[in-house]
């Protein structure tokens, strides 16, 4: 991590777009949420929403409902204590205000004519267009709102000066698994893309371009108004 | 929570197996390859010998899965907070009657004869003479309103009374500072709960729901209530308590599911 101090004299060393400890968290992340997503599946079944939604046994995790139970409590504390570490580097670094920030509403709706267009850049991977950071940013939100609809559920009494987020304990089944659709659904499209596009899968895997270390502040706000000029130009 | 007998399979036929399948495909029995069979038996016994290493697989991965079923034990221990009150409901909010569940179905339920029923009392408790129902009645009564939540998902609103748990153990001269209280049941049911909910402010030895007497469904004479577990931590026709430091697990908690399940 010593690479992204933020203070660290040697400006101009370069680094991976996507740093090691990132790379890590996001695998680790994506391991714990398949699990957690699978073993769902298998718990839910045993007390269905919808009566008309059962989950076949070949795509759940566990065997049983106990062993379902078993893997999501589990997944659980890796799920949770790889985010924690995850935003902390993401706040820390400044990766989340660089990447992921502004979102301007224009920019989105420029960026989904153009990909309902199929006319996506891709170009350059070290900086996401303003959908891309719609949803990474929304997809966080969506596992901060999950994680906390599933504590609910699990700790309704212990946790009960908590319990009106959701109106009651069934109001926080309904809103986890209305939590496990966007997550899916986020799922899905991030995969497609990324195989659309394989470069930025083999940036996840093995680090990407290289990017100058940490960029001053001056330059962010530079690089960020020229972005804006050259969107508004076209 | 409410566990289905195995249901019977949709593919089972009504009525036995029609014999005369065997006329009808008399010809084909006949063709088959013994040779056939041989070798497809040989690569089965091959197959049986690569399940040998996927046993050992999956015997490693259910003892992590235990391991940290142990450990969200002494996690959720950590997170109890003693005085802590679940949240409680109006009358009017009470499901009548309660919901079932056992590990059976309803019509299974083998009433308890209330005239040779007793509480036997073991371990840790100076006091071990049993209790009759008569006994157990004349206690003083403790009334909650909580919700009840099944491992399953399903919850209803229940109107428990019976004896303070907490006051029943001092009453009974128990070490409070023992690891568990453990129950066994009628039907062979069998749990126990860590002392800290033991003795928490809602957690009842219940003898009525709805201001009557608890109906043989539902754990007549005696059952517990805790408002701070899962619904199956309730045993129901409770007919031995145990004061002990030895970990005795449980009916379902022995078949996989998590040991405190704290709510």
């Amino acid at each position: 991590m010593a690479d992204d101090s933020a203070d660290s004299p040697q400006q101009q060393l370069t680094r991976a777009l996507h740093p090691l400890p990132l790379r890590l968290m996001h695998w680790t992340n994506a391991v714990a949420m398949i699990v957690m997503i699978g073993s769902g599946w298998q718990i839910y079944n045993d007390e269905v929403l919808f009566g008309w939604l059962h989950f076949p046994s070949w795509i759940t995790i566990g065997d049983g409902a106990e062993g379902a139970l078993q893997w999501h409590f589990l997944a659980m504390w890796i799920l949770v204590f790889n985010g924690i570490a995850y935003l902390a580097y993401g706040l820390k670094t400044g990766r989340f205000r660089r990447m992921l920030l502004p979102i301007h509403p224009h920019e989105v709706l420029l960026e989904i004519r153009k990909a309902l267009r199929l006319n996506l850049e891709h170009d350059d991977l070290t900086r996401y267009n303003a959908v891309q950071r719609l949803l990474y940013v929304g997809i966080i939100a969506v596992i901060v709102v999950q994680v906390l609809s599933g504590l609910i559920i699990w700790k309704p009494v212990q946790l009960s000066e908590l319990s009106f987020l959701f109106y009651d304990f069934q109001g926080a089944r309904l809103a986890h698994f209305i939590g496990m659709v966007a997550i899916v659904g986020f799922v899905l499209v991030h995969v497609a893309l990324a195989l659309i596009v394989p470069q930025t899968l083999v940036a996840m895997l093995k680090g990407g371009p290289r990017v100058p270390k940490e960029p001053t502040e001056a330059a962010l706000e530079a690089d960020a108004s020229a972005h804006l000029e050259s969107e508004s130009a076209q | 929570m409410s566990l289905r007998t195995p249901s019977s399979s949709i593919f089972r036929p009504k009525r036995g197996i029609d014999q005369s399948v065997l006329e009808e495909n008399k010809q084909l029995v006949d063709t088959i390859n013994r040779r056939r069979v041989l070798r497809g038996a040989v690569s089965l016994g091959a197959l049986s010998m690569l399940t040998g290493c996927d046993v050992t697989r999956r015997d490693s991965v259910q003892s992590v899965l235990r391991t940290v079923s142990q450990w969200n034990d002494r996690a959720q221990a950590a997170l109890f907070r003693p005085n802590h009150l679940a949240p409680t409901y109006a009358p009017s909010q009470v499901v009548k009657p309660p919901r079932f569940n056992a590990y059976y179905d309803v019509e299974d339920v083998a009433p308890v004869d209330a005239a040779n029923w007793k509480l036997e009392l073991s371990g840790q408790i100076e006091d071990k003479r049993p209790w009759t129902v008569r006994q157990i009645y004349d206690l003083p009564e403790q009334e909650i309103i909580v919700r009840h939540i099944c491992v399953e998902g399903w919850d209803y609103v229940g109107q428990w009374s019976g004896v303070n748990l907490r006051q029943f153990l001092q009453r009974i001269g128990a070490d409070l500072t023992a690891k568990y209280v453990s129950f066994r049941c009628a039907d062979d049911y069998y749990g126990s709960i860590d002392m800290p909910s033991a003795l928490h402010p809602q957690t009842l030895l219940a003898t009525k729901y709805a201001g009557e007497h608890i109906t043989d469904p539902f754990g007549f004479p005696l059952r517990l209530r805790t408002a701070v577990k899962l619904g199956f931590k309730n045993p129901k026709w409770i007919t031995a308590m145990e004061v002990t430091n030895t970990y005795r697990g449980g009916y379902w908690e022995d078949r996989g599911f998590n040991w405190f399940s704290g709510i």
